[in-house]
């Protein structure tokens, strides 16, 4: 199976390590995991801002690095959910047939890390190592447009060492929202500042999910305030393994 | 003194950020929300076939809205062999010409009117008041709002933003200068108030001439109409006066009696929560000395139509009012339905108003699209399946294409720009070149604090990471994918 990383935009300028977690956990499960290097962004920035237009040749770079691919995975629900919910409506507005048929057949084969690990691979332990009191934020995305369910959980009960608390009102949206977050900064702020406060209610050290905006906008939150918790990629703990091993 | 209007106001984001400094609206708020969202999700649980009864909702309507002009005909052919007499309005003022007509006609300077959103929409009680006839509102919650000269912030319970206090004394002051004052010894113990609102209602019921009201259904092929209340001020004005006013959307039909047995399950558990309704009243047209003898049923366009041209929008005409989205919306929960400048605020006002009002045309109207962080909670609880993420989306390329041609802001430039660096992985590439030299250059102070505009709408409130030293990108490069590095890419950084 040829698989490749979707290290999204976002991830590939601001955010390395949870890339190179991606790559150091999949090979650890033995899957030989490339980077084509073509690609960029999934293009939801656009869409969601109600710039389909400019989308399009977003679109298609994604299908034009992928396309040979029998599997790609990527460290983040939000922008799987884009390419499996937005790609198909950006390819039909622009027109262009071929496009759309490129997209259809590959979106059903692009996967968040936890649906990969779990549903493609089968693994829940991955052998990880991460002595910490962890919370869980279930991003929008993953939850209500992908559907990952108790992946992300079973996959940190199974970490070593890890000790997982609950959030509470997990499910309420942290407020981050795209451009939403500088659009009405006010409104995104109110929201993240509850999310903020459930996070150290929770009593936890790290607080973890599977996409980074989420956790940019709650862990800005939480350094301003100097909470001493810190945000984490869900790929970086799994990834995490005991010194020496 | 005229009532209260929604013209004019701010576009949401300046809206909104007044109504989060208001602490007690904040606190009333997320009681009331909380508390009912978590009613609303009990009773809906008990449902085993709630899937598939808001599968049978959406269905139903999107035959009737498929359909419409038959099922109208076929409503107004129903109204018409049972006694009523069917009006047709193009738009707001169409609909407050044919009341006021028909109030003229029976010399009368007041009505009583049943909760209605639609009245609202058309500002029909400022219409009225402008002919010189008092309207009055009869649901408390609207009677709340009414009296303290406010606005509607939610579509079931429009006085969420009060608390009890604010309603006694809003009571104590207001109800005599419209009619029977408030006992001076009122207390604002819930059943105290309500009492007051009843002595203060009665002598309208037992005077008024005319009444008017919404509809939740209009069953097309018997011609019958239903309202869904909670306090039996409803069934009083459909009942006591003789002349009864129906102010009813298009899209509010449903085909037959059959179909209504699917929203008289879906509306009550996902509004207030409740397993079945109160009050549920049906008329069809004149009964011969029994209620209303004089019955006039107004079809209402206002935008409708439009709505309905839209592939992506028709959807939101399966709306039956019932709020469930509002009680879920983290934003609504923070900033009220005042910030949304108009009688349908929440998520369902962020894609209706747009949509009935037009959009382009005026700032206020453009940013409701943009009112939402797009988490998914509302579509979630829809009872008609309304996927308002989708239309929202939509919406938003709508305002965009809109406003191609003008002057591009910001913004546009800003996503202009982003589609030719992200179109080109060469052209991201050399954007991170830059953002590697101010990683170096920031890496020591760990996190950026607040920054000058525009980046303080990130900053003002949240640290922004520094950039990396290297991206992805390059360690993949430098490295061949890791294989040539022991440290295996851990860029030295901890944390968002």
């Amino acid at each position: 199976m040829k698989v490749a990383v979707f290290v999204t935009c976002l991830n590939d300028t601001m955010f390395p390590g949870t890339g190179t977690a991606v790559v150091r956990l999949l090979r650890r499960l033995g899957v030989d995991v490339e980077f084509p290097t073509g690609q960029t962004c999934c293009g939801q920035m656009h869409v969601n801002t109600g710039y389909v237009a400019e989308a399009v040749p977003i679109v298609r770079t994604f299908v034009d690095a992928f396309a040979g691919y029998d599997a790609v995975v990527a460290p983040s629900g939000s922008c799987v959910a884009s390419v499996r919910h937005q790609h198909q409506l950006v390819a039909h507005r622009s027109g262009d047939t071929r496009l759309a048929r490129e997209v259809a057949t590959l979106s059903p084969r692009v996967y968040e890390l936890s649906e990969f690990l779990v549903d493609v691979l089968g693994v829940v332990d991955v052998g990880a190592y991460f002595p910490h009191r962890v919370t869980l934020h279930p991003t929008c995305h993953s939850r209500r447009l992908l559907g990952v369910g108790d992946r992300p959980e079973r996959l940190l009960h199974a970490v070593r060492g890890l000790t997982l608390v609950d959030l509470p009102e997990a499910e309420e949206c942290c407020g981050f929202g795209g451009t939403f977050a500088l659009k009405n900064p006010d409104v995104s702020v109110a929201m993240g500042s509850d999310k903020a406060r459930h996070v150290r209610e929770a009593g936890a050290e790290v607080l973890v999910a599977g996409d980074n905006s989420c956790l940019m906008h709650i862990g800005g939150l939480l350094t301003r305030e100097r909470a001493g918790i810190r945000a984490m990629h869900l790929a970086e703990v799994l990834a995490s393994t005991e010194p020496g091993a | 003194m005229s009532p209260a209007t929604f013209l004019g106001m701010p576009p949401f984001p300046v809206a909104a950020r007044e109504a989060l400094a208001n602490s007690q609206q904040r606190g009333n708020l997320r009681n009331a929300t909380h508390t009912i969202r978590a009613k609303r999700a009990g009773v809906v649980g008990e449902v085993e076939d709630w899937e598939q009864l808001r599968r049978a909702g959406a269905a139903i309507k999107d035959d009737v809205l498929g359909n419409l002009d038959g099922y109208l005909e076929q409503l107004e052919s129903s109204l018409t062999l049972a006694g009523a007499t069917v009006h047709w309005a193009r738009d707001a003022s169409e609909a407050n010409r044919i009341v006021i007509d028909i109030a003229r006609r029976h010399h009368v300077d007041e009505v009583v009117k049943v909760k209605s959103m639609v009245t609202g929409e058309i500002e029909l009680n400022a219409a009225l008041e402008a002919a010189g006839i008092s309207a009055w509102e009869t649901d408390l919650a609207e009677l709340i709002v009414q009296l303290g000269d406010d606005l509607p912030s939610h579509i079931l319970v429009p006085a969420i933003h009060r608390n009890r206090s604010e309603v006694r004394e809003i009571f104590l002051r207001e109800m005599g200068k419209v009619g029977k004052p408030a006992e001076v010894d009122l207390t604002d113990d819930p059943a105290d108030l309500a009492g007051a609102a009843r002595r203060h209602l009665r002598e309208k019921f037992l005077r008024a001439k005319v009444a008017v009201s919404g509809a939740n259904f209009a069953v097309a092929d018997t011609g019958t109409l239903v309202v869904v209340e909670s306090e039996g001020n409803g069934r009083m004005c459909l009942t006591l006066p003789e002349v009864l006013v129906s102010i009813v959307g298009i899209e509010k039909i449903v085909p037959t009696w059959t179909d209504l047995e699917v929203f008289l399950q879906l509306l009550p558990r996902s509004s207030t929560g409740e397993r079945m309704n109160p009050y549920t009243s049906t008329w069809t047209g004149v009964t011969p000395g029994d209620g209303p003898q004089e019955v006039h049923v107004v079809l209402l366009d206002n935008g409708r139509t439009s709505v309905l041209a839209d592939e992506v929008g028709r959807q939101a005409l399966r709306c039956i009012r019932c709020s469930a989205c509002l009680n879920v919306c983290p934003v609504y929960e923070r900033t009220g339905g005042r910030a949304y400048g108009s009688v349908y605020p929440g998520p369902i006002g962020a894609i209706l108003t747009p949509m009935l009002r037009g959009i382009g045309t005026d700032a206020a109207t453009d940013s409701l699209p943009y009112a939402s962080s797009l988490c998914g909670a509302c579509f979630e609880v829809c009872p008609v399946l309304i996927d308002i993420p989708e239309v929202l989306v939509h919406l938003r390329e709508k305002v965009v294409d809109a406003h191609r041609g003008r002057m591009p802001g910001t913004v546009a430039m800003a996503m202009t720009g982003a589609s030719w660096l992200l179109t080109n992985a060469r052209r991201l590439a050399a954007l991170q070149a830059v953002t590697g030299v101010s990683g170096r250059v920031l890496g020591r102070r760990g996190r950026i604090g607040p920054m000058p505009a525009p980046l303080n709408r990130w900053t003002d409130a949240r640290d922004a990471p520094t950039p990396p030293r290297e991206s992805f990108r390059g360690w993949w490069a430098r490295t061949d994918g890791g294989r040539g590095d022991r440290g295996a890419g851990r860029d030295g950084r901890e944390g968002r």
